[in-house]
């Protein structure tokens, strides 16, 4: 019985195919914004976290804030970290190790084509093994750096492939380092994050010979002993950089942040992105919704005859009810459906432009099937919502009125 | 068993618009035995399709009384109504009314549908019915595919897909020619004689109207007095 009242609504439908596409475009578009939107969005979360993701949650940073005219984060500051102050911090309680990190920018050369790098250092003695567990440096061929290493640098993961040096980039090669020749000695294995995939590794004291020592560094990292009470030590390191740069409270010129409280943040902002996006496709949903109710109303006047012979020939009120409820719900159903297929294509297709544009392969739309199915679901609800109305209106017909209609 | 099908009793039907009562029946009695075959007839305006709709439950009095098989269903809630229309009535109406989205066999079997008869019933019946008045090459077309005599088969074809025991014709063959008129008329006397079908017809023809057992005239709303027998 339900099965045919479905073959008759959708006849009707298709009978009036053009306006069934118009009605339907106003849910699509929705659900279209919702699903592509709300998938980049989690993709670039998702991508966002892995940057961060190859610190460990024990590991926090401090780096000089103000002016940062350009360069890598921490560098360029009015006022930089002394080199020493790593000491202090490492005197610590709860702290494991602390050590100095610089970031220089430089300019990277093979095959004769440059590009544009960025140069990390790595610590000589003890603290060597502690930056390569903390970074999980690993190479996928050659060796990582020791001692005494020099003009000898690892590279990402990123400089194997063709597209930045026209040529492929392996152990062994020689390649120019802010116009100083340097042998590469390892290649890293592949991170997926593209800051750590274009990177250069190099041994402290020779990015110091070849950059200048100015007595500053671009950033401390400091790992602690015990995750939970990372916050008491991140505080009382605080405390040390007020005193030591003379700051007061409130007005720190140094930031110390975790990468989880990073993340955060960016889940907090994404958030809000997020909302905005549900906020403007409701609206949206809300149009198309009215959109299907305007249709159904108008379907409701045009076929009072048709409904008037319905009723001559034995159907009931609750027939009449049902089959403009199943015409309203099946526009919403397949207006979702479309939408979604729409969704889909627009986030990967984004996503796939982002790639090539960027060389990375870290942006992912990420499309969950809850959102699939939520979607799929809150569609058909619309349509079913606003069709109730006009499938009422059309049941409460009087059958000769109905008939006597043109 | 009762002796008349239908039995109307002083039946009045008022239509109020705004100041303005207009009485389309005034006092309708009407008596109809089983297996007959009525032609209604009178002037626009007189009450006929007004009289019909009382008849086929459409629409019930302002006051008297209508009874179908000896039950009054002149208070009967439209839900009964609408279960009783699709059982026991087919209608044929003057511009066949049929659903313009609906294949002709499809056109057929909607009242088997609204009655809930399995598919393959509602099939055979309907490709028998159709093959009867000669339309068993034209299952798969639309109302808007077929002339004005063969939407008008298709439509006696539904009026009697659930063998009901009760046909009305509201002027069956106002839009046809004379020639497809008549073959439609062939076909209401054959349900009448073989299938003993109560057949009520609404006509101006004369011609037509002599092919009934019986025939009134309705005006203003009454039933006059001088049909033959
Ligand atoms: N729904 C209605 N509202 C108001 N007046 C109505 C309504 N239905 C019928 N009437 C009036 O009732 C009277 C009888 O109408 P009815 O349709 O029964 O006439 P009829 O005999 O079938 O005429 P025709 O031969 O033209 O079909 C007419 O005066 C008509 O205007
Ligand atoms: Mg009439």
């Amino acid at each position: 019985m339900l099965i045919d009242f479905v073959k008759i609504s959708l006849n009707s439908l298709r009978y009036r195919k053009l306006r069934s596409w118009l009605t339907m475009l106003g849910i699509f578009i929705g659900i279209a914004a919702v699903v592509s939107l709300i998938g980049m969005g989690e993709g670039l979360r998702v991508a966002i976290s892995g940057q961060f993701g190859f610190l460990g949650p024990d590991i926090f940073s401090v780096q000089a804030s103000g002016l940062n005219l350009a360069g890598p984060p921490g560098s360029n500051t009015v006022n930089p970290l002394a080199d020493d102050l790593y000491k202090k911090i490492e005197g610590l309680n709860g702290v494991e190790a602390s050590f100095n990190r610089h970031i220089e920018s430089g300019t990277l050369e093979y095959n004769d084509i440059q590009s544009i790098g960025m140069a990390l250092s790595v610590p000589s003695g003890e603290n060597r093994k502690a930056v390569e567990t903390m970074l999980n440096l690993e190479v996928e061929s050659g060796r990582l750096l020791k001692d005494g290493d020099n003009k000898r640098i690892i590279l990402g993961n990123g400089f194997k492939d063709d597209k930045i040096f026209g040529k492929g980039v392996s152990s062994g090669d020689r390649v120019l380092l802010s116009g100083e020749t340097y042998t590469v000695i390892g290649i890293l294995e592949k991170k997926g994050s593209f800051i750590f995939d274009q990177s250069v590794i190099i041994n402290e004291e020779t990015l110091l010979d070849q950059f200048g020592d100015d007595g500053t560094t671009d950033l401390i990292a400091v790992k602690v002993k015990d995750v939970k009470n990372i916050e008491k030590v991140m505080e009382d390191v605080e405390k040390i950089l007020r005193k030591e740069r003379d700051v007061d409270l409130g007005e720190e010129d140094f930031v110390v942040a975790s990468p989880q409280q990073a993340i955060e943040s960016l889940n907090s902002t994404l958030f809000a992105v997020q909302l905005f996006v549900y906020i403007i496709a409701s609206i949206s949903l809300i149009v198309g919704g009215i959109g299907i109710m305007n249709t159904m109303y108008t379907a409701v006047i045009e076929r009072t005859k048709e409904i008037g012979i319905m009723k001559a020939i034995g159907a009931r009120n609750s027939t009449i009810f049902t089959l403009f409820f199943i015409e309203s719900g099946f526009l919403g159903f397949v207006g979702g459906l479309i939408g979604i297929l729409l969704g889909l294509g627009i986030a990967n297709g984004m996503s796939f432009i982002g790639r090539q544009a960027l060389g990375s392969e870290l942006i992912q739309a990420s499309i969950s099937a809850e959102l699939l199915i939520g979607s799929m679901l809150f569609s058909f609800i619309l349509g079913t919502f606003f069709g109730v109305m006009p499938a009422i209106q059309a049941a409460k017909m009087h059958p000769v009125d109905a008939l006597r209609s043109k | 068993m009762n002796k008349y099908i239908i039995k109307i009793d002083n039946v009045w039907k008022t239509y109020t618009m705004g100041e303005v009562q207009v009485h389309a029946l005034r006092g309708l009695n009407l008596e109809i035995k089983h297996g007959e075959f009525l032609a209604i007839k009178g002037p626009s305006g007189s009450g006929k399709s007004t009289a019909m709709n009382m008849i086929g439950a459409l629409d019930v009095p302002t006051k008297g009384s209508v009874y179908l098989e000896g039950k009054d269903i002149s208070k009967f809630r439209e839900s009964n109504l609408a279960q009783l229309r699709g059982k026991k009535i087919g209608f044929i109406f003057q511009q066949f009314n049929l659903i313009n989205t609906l294949s002709a066999i499809e056109n057929v079997m909607l009242p088997m549908v609204f009655l809930g008869m399995p598919v393959g019933e509602r099939q055979r019946r309907a490709k028998k019915l159709l093959s009867m008045v000669g339309l068993d090459k034209r299952y798969g077309h639309r109302p808007t595919e077929l002339s004005g005599g063969q939407q008008q088969r298709v439509a006696i074809s539904r009026a009697l897909a659930v063998n009901p025991d009760v046909i009305l014709a509201d002027e069956p063959t106002g839009n046809l020619d004379s020639k497809t008129g008549s073959t439609v008329m062939d076909f209401l006397k054959k349900l009448n004689r073989k299938e003993n079908k109560t057949i009520i017809m609404v006509t101006h023809d004369d011609e037509l109207a002599k092919h009934a057992d019986r025939i009134e005239n309705i005006i203003d709303g009454k039933i006059i007095k001088g049909g033959k027998k």
